[in-house]
């Protein structure tokens, strides 16, 4: 049971005045009649279920996919997503979790067992007869686009193979690759190490473990301050120390800026030296370009004349950081490349949400809006998305490429191979 | 004039005439009720919430407390879902640290049989988080809050389900004084329909006062000096439940020292301040900073959040030969005045004084008296007779969220704050004799929550006109506005639960379903109610009354949108048939310039108004 003191989200209830607009957005409100909007499930619903009362009465709150839209629109500053995130947390807390959400929940435990046998792992997961198993045993979408184990090792595997050629440095940043990167999306950590080395940075990876996000989102907060207090434990101390902690996912950061602290009442000084450090790594390379520090280096990505049209969408948490589009800005400076900038307001996986069985077809009603936006922009043929989960929700809905703007960025520096996927040192 | 028999007339449609004649009706009496606006107009409309322990009047006037107790037991059975039960703290702040207040307070609880349990500062931090940490020691109560509306709207449903006729809108002008044979006896009262305008006789054997803190005035009316002791109370709405126990100061009773959660809001509680006149009250900038201040004791923080609206009550306070200055010192017990013994007036009893928590028991006083008069032996039965929709149990802050949910009609709301739908303000409409929108409100808390009518307003009055428009195609029975009225289906048990309100059918049978029933005086083109422009002009008036007091931050921002929405794209203060009055026009309006008093609309068709 979460308690409520003056600095919870709850009470930012208090801002609204019903205008609405908040449900105009919400891109789940839009697409099915099993959510009733942000204002209803957020400051409006909080009303009837105030502490201490026998139940958390509205389980529909549970079709809110997280994806902060309306926190951004609304006016007043109402913590919609994040009070929708705590009443979901009550229901568990009062009726228990599904398997499922536990497994999906459980990105690093997963990630962990399945980089034992990559190769097996993503056999028994990917076969077409698992699939169907899944969404009738446990409730996972049998479409879904579920990421396969990398077969390279993990990221830190990765790091410790390559040490003797790593850069050492007085300029030290500390990485947060988050659990996506560590097992399945090695190379995306590689381009970041590129990237930041090509700047005369050392980068440091200190132990560290999943942000506690997909435990947040699906209302385990038990777990999630364990897993938040072991990341507190361990990298405080590196933003004390004055190291600027810089992450790929943009959901990991989120959570290690504001989620964490806001959703379980984290007050400490650990989750505030660390909710200080932390940045998104394009955030933290723009700080380096409007310093003038931000190497320049770049060659065309397109071999021959023509320009390359790049579809980017910036996720939704990536949105809730409020830095703008950083990322859109560093790529701006690659020559030859013709960005074309996503309005949508959401690609639907929203974290975990769009690989329930049930939240599939909202997942992919939602994301019809981006779907058609890429499909819009002609000669496009592959797009570019912060976040790993949209990525993947991207390529299924769209049946294109996509790359995270690091991956770009190393492969402009000349350091990373666009197509394979992999460093070149 | 149309003449009404009865035997017992009852004057106020408060909680204690409505009492009168649920008790009496019960007896197996004729009984005529007449109240000048809606039930609830009066004190009880404008109440604090709490069904008491006791326990805020134990050491200072235990008789009220022993009356409250014993009240608070039996309103849990026959008033079961009116009632949530929320529990109370009495609770030691640093201010009082050093009192034997509480150990006082202990053994009198004790003493009278209220249940009373010290538990530790902790767990009630636990079950409070927001409570002040710096509190010495807490005392559990069985306190609870209560939905007077509800309340009276089922009392007065069982009364009419035991024969009584219920004459709202019906305003006492003159009792009928007969002076022959030496001796001085009422027999009924002339009211005046404040709806037609027509004045009717009513005649009965007994009339029985429960004007509340206007008794001395219908006392008046029959030579008899009662002189009521008109205590103000101020009351401040906190937009959410801060807390969710009743949450008293462990002291001598006085201003701002509970906080009662009552549905979605919490009110910080209240001042006491004699006043001349019980109808146009006036919220003084000190009583709201006053009632923030004693807040901030209990709950520390409490005076940043956000403030819905602020309203007052008047206690019909009464003591027979109270001569004290502070309202505060009068007793809380019932005074039930005799006058055939006390003025010589036969067949007259005034029954006022005490609390809406000891409304039963006043009413069981009243009727014991008027039979004696009448010289029959009947027994009380209302103790053990539960109001229609009792065997619901205590309503929960959740409900209305759970029914909405389990009925996907998320729809269908129309005040969206406080999860009123369509159905249900549709429902009411029908069941009740409806004048304003105000009535409604009272009914199913249209326009209750953090907009304060903002968007339901607007909505409400459109599917009002639109019931109102297709039952003009529909026969007119040319009954009298009694007849209508009296005959109305009141079926108030459900009133509040969306799930007991649900539309099936085809859409032809949903149509019909709307037809509001005979009694609705809205369906009637003569009388001004009818008229959308006047219901939405009257509410945007009532609710703009409460806001007025707390108009700063976040309610300020509030009404700057709803200021754009009525004035600013409905042009509201500039709407056709500006003439026209209801006969709650002139109480909501009001000025706010101190020391002046409202100019007020003269009704069409019908004389002013003369209550000031
Ligand atoms: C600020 C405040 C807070 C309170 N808090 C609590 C509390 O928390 N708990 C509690 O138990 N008690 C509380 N009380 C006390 C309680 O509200 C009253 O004792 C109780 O409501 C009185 O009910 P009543 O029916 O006697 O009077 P009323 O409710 O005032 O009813 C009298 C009715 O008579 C009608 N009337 C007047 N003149 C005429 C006429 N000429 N013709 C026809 N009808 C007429 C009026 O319109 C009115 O509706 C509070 C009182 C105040 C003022
Ligand atoms: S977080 Fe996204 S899905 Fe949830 S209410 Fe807000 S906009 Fe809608
Ligand atoms: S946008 Fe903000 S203020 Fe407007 S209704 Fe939604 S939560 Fe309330």
């Amino acid at each position: 049971m979460h308690t409520i003191s003056w600095h919870s989200v709850e009470l930012t209830l208090d801002e609204c005045i019903k205008c609405n607009i908040c449900t105009s957005y919400c891109p789940v409100a839009e697409v099915t009649d099993l959510f009733a909007g942000p204002k209803y499930s957020g400051p409006q619903a909080q009303r009837f279920r105030e502490n201490g009362q026998p139940h958390s009465p509205d389980h529909s709150v549970d079709y809110c996919s997280g994806c902060r839209v309306c926190n951004d629109v609304c006016p007043t500053g109402v913590r919609i997503a994040e009070i929708n995130a705590k009443a979901r947390a009550q229901m568990v807390a009062e009726h228990g979790i599904p398997l499922r959400n536990r497994l999906l929940g459980r990105n690093e435990l997963l990630g962990k067992a399945g980089s034992f046998a990559p190769h097996l792992a993503n056999l028994a997961l990917h076969n077409p007869v698992s699939r169907v198993l899944a969404e009738k045993v446990v409730g996972i979408a049998r479409e879904a686009p579920l990421p396969r184990w990398s077969t390279e090792g993990t990221f830190s595997a990765w790091m410790k193979r390559t040490r003797h050629r790593r850069l050492r440095s007085d300029k030290k940043v500390v990485y947060f690759h988050g659990c996506a990167t560590q097992y399945y999306e090695p190379f995306i950590g590689q381009a970041a190490v590129m990237v930041l080395e090509q700047n005369g940075y050392e980068v440091l990876v200190p132990p560290q473990n999943c942000c506690g996000l997909p435990m947040l989102s699906n209302g385990e907060f038990d777990a999630a301050e364990r897993y938040h207090r072991g990341n507190v434990a361990r990298l405080a101390g590196f933003g004390l120390a004055g190291y600027p902690i810089v992450g790929t996912s943009t959901s990991c950061t989120l959570t290690l800026k504001e989620e964490a602290p806001e959703l379980l009442d984290k007050e400490d000084p650990g989750s505030q030296a660390l909710k200080q450090a932390t940045w998104d790594i394009f955030e933290w390379l723009r700080e380096l370009h409007a310093e003038g520090q931000l190497s320049t280096d770049f060659r065309p990505l397109s071999p021959d004349e023509e320009r390359l049209v790049l579809p980017y969408h910036a996720p939704c948490q990536y949105r809730a950081h409020r830095i703008g589009k950083p990322a859109l800005e560093i790529l701006s400076l690659i020559p030859g490349l013709d960005l074309r900038e996503s309005h949508a307001r959401c690609c639907g996986i929203a974290g975990t949400y769009g690989y329930k069985a049930e939240k599939y077809p909202v997942a992919m009603d939602v994301g019809r809006e981006l779907f058609d936006f890429v499909a819009a922009q002609s000669g496009a043929e592959i797009t570019a998305c912060d976040s790993e989960t949209c990525r993947w929700q991207l390529e299924h809905g769209t049946h294109l490429p996509s790359r995270h703007p690091i991956e770009f960025l190393a492969a402009a520096y000349g350091r990373y191979d666009l197509e394979r996927r992999r460093a070149v040192e | 004039m149309p003449t009404l028999e009865t035997e017992i007339l009852v004057i106020g449609g408060g909680a204690t005439g409505a009492g009168v004649a649920w008790d009496a009706a019960l007896r197996g009496f004729q009984v005529i009720l007449v109240e000048k606006r809606d039930l609830t107009h009066g004190t009880t409309g404008r109440y604090h919430g709490l069904v008491h322990s006791g326990g805020r009047y134990v050491v200072k006037d235990p008789k009220s407390a022993a009356e409250c107790i014993h009240e608070n037991r039996i309103l849990r059975r026959t008033h079961a879902h009116c009632i949530e039960d929320t529990g109370g703290f009495f609770v030691v702040t640093p201010e009082e640290a050093e009192s034997d207040y509480p150990d006082r307070f202990q053994a009198a609880c004790d003493e009278i049989g209220i249940p009373c349990t010290e538990i530790p500062v902790a767990e009630a931090l636990r079950r409070e988080p927001l409570l002040n940490p710096r509190i010495s020691r807490v005392f559990e109560v069985p306190d609870a809050s209560a939905d007077s509306f509800l309340a009276t709207h089922a009392t007065v449903q069982a009364a009419r389900m035991a024969g009584a006729r219920i004459l709202i809108y019906h305003q006492v002008e003159a009792l009928l004084v007969d002076e022959s044979n030496g001796q001085r006896r009422v027999q009924g009262a002339q009211v005046r329909d404040m709806v037609s305008g027509e004045l009717v006789t009513i005649r009965a054997d007994m009339t029985i006062n429960a004007a509340g803190a206007w008794a001395g005035q219908i006392a008046a009316l029959a030579g008899a000096e009662v002189r009521i002791i008109p205590g103000k109370g101020t009351m401040v709405a906190m937009n959410h439940r801060l807390v969710n126990t009743v949450i008293n100061r462990c002291k001598m009773p006085s201003d701002g020292d509970i906080i009662v959660p009552i549905h979605t809001i919490v009110a910080i509680g209240t001042t006491d301040e004699k006043v001349a006149d019980p109808e146009n009250l006036r919220i003084e900038p000190w009583e709201v900073q006053l009632m923030l201040e004693e807040g901030e004791k209990l709950v520390p923080g409490i005076s940043r959040a956000r403030v819905l609206r602020a309203w007052a009550g008047v206690r019909p306070l009464y003591q027979e030969n109270f001569t004290g200055q502070d309202s505060r010192d009068v007793t809380r017990s019932l005074a039930l005045l005799d006058h055939p013994s006390r003025d010589g007036i036969q067949g007259f009893l005034t029954i006022t004084g005490g609390k809406w928590t000891t409304f039963r028991m006043m009413a069981e006083k009243a009727v014991d008296r008027a039979c004696q008069h009448l010289g029959v032996e009947r027994p009380c039965r209302t103790a053990d007779t539960p109001v229609p929709g009792a065997e619901q149990g205590h309503y929960w802050l959740g409900h209305r969220l759970h029914e909405i949910e389990e009925a996907r009609l998320q729809g269908e709301l129309v005040c969206e704050c406080e999860l009123v739908t369509r159905a249900m303000l549709e429902d009411a409409a029908r069941n009740n004799p409806t004048v304003t929108l105000d009535d409604l409100r009272r009914d199913v808390r249209l326009g209750m929550g953090p907009c304060q009518g903002g968007f339901c307003t607007y909505r409400a009055v459109g599917i009002l006109h639109e019931l109102a428009a297709e039952n003009r195609t529909a026969p007119v029975t040319p009954e009298s506005p009694q007849e209508e009225i009296a005959n109305s289906p009141w079926e108030v048990a459900y009133l509040q639960s969306p799930g007991r309100h649900v539309r099936t059918g085809s859409p032809q049978e949903v149509l019909e379903s709307k037809v509001l029933g005979p009694a609705s005086p809205v369906t009637d083109p003569r009388t001004p109610v009818s008229n959308p422009n006047l219901l939405l002009r009257d509410f945007l008036q009532e609710r703009w009354k409460g806001v007025v007091p707390v108009l700063w931050g976040r309610q300020l921002k509030q009404e700057r949108l709803d200021e754009l929405i009525y004035l600013g794209v409905m042009n509201a203060d500039h709407l056709p048939d500006e003439e026209l009055a209801s006969p709650l026009t002139d109480f909501y309006l009001f000025d706010t310039t101190p020391g002046e008093t409202s100019p007020g609309t003269t009704p069409s068709g019908q004389e002013k108004e003369a209550s000031a």
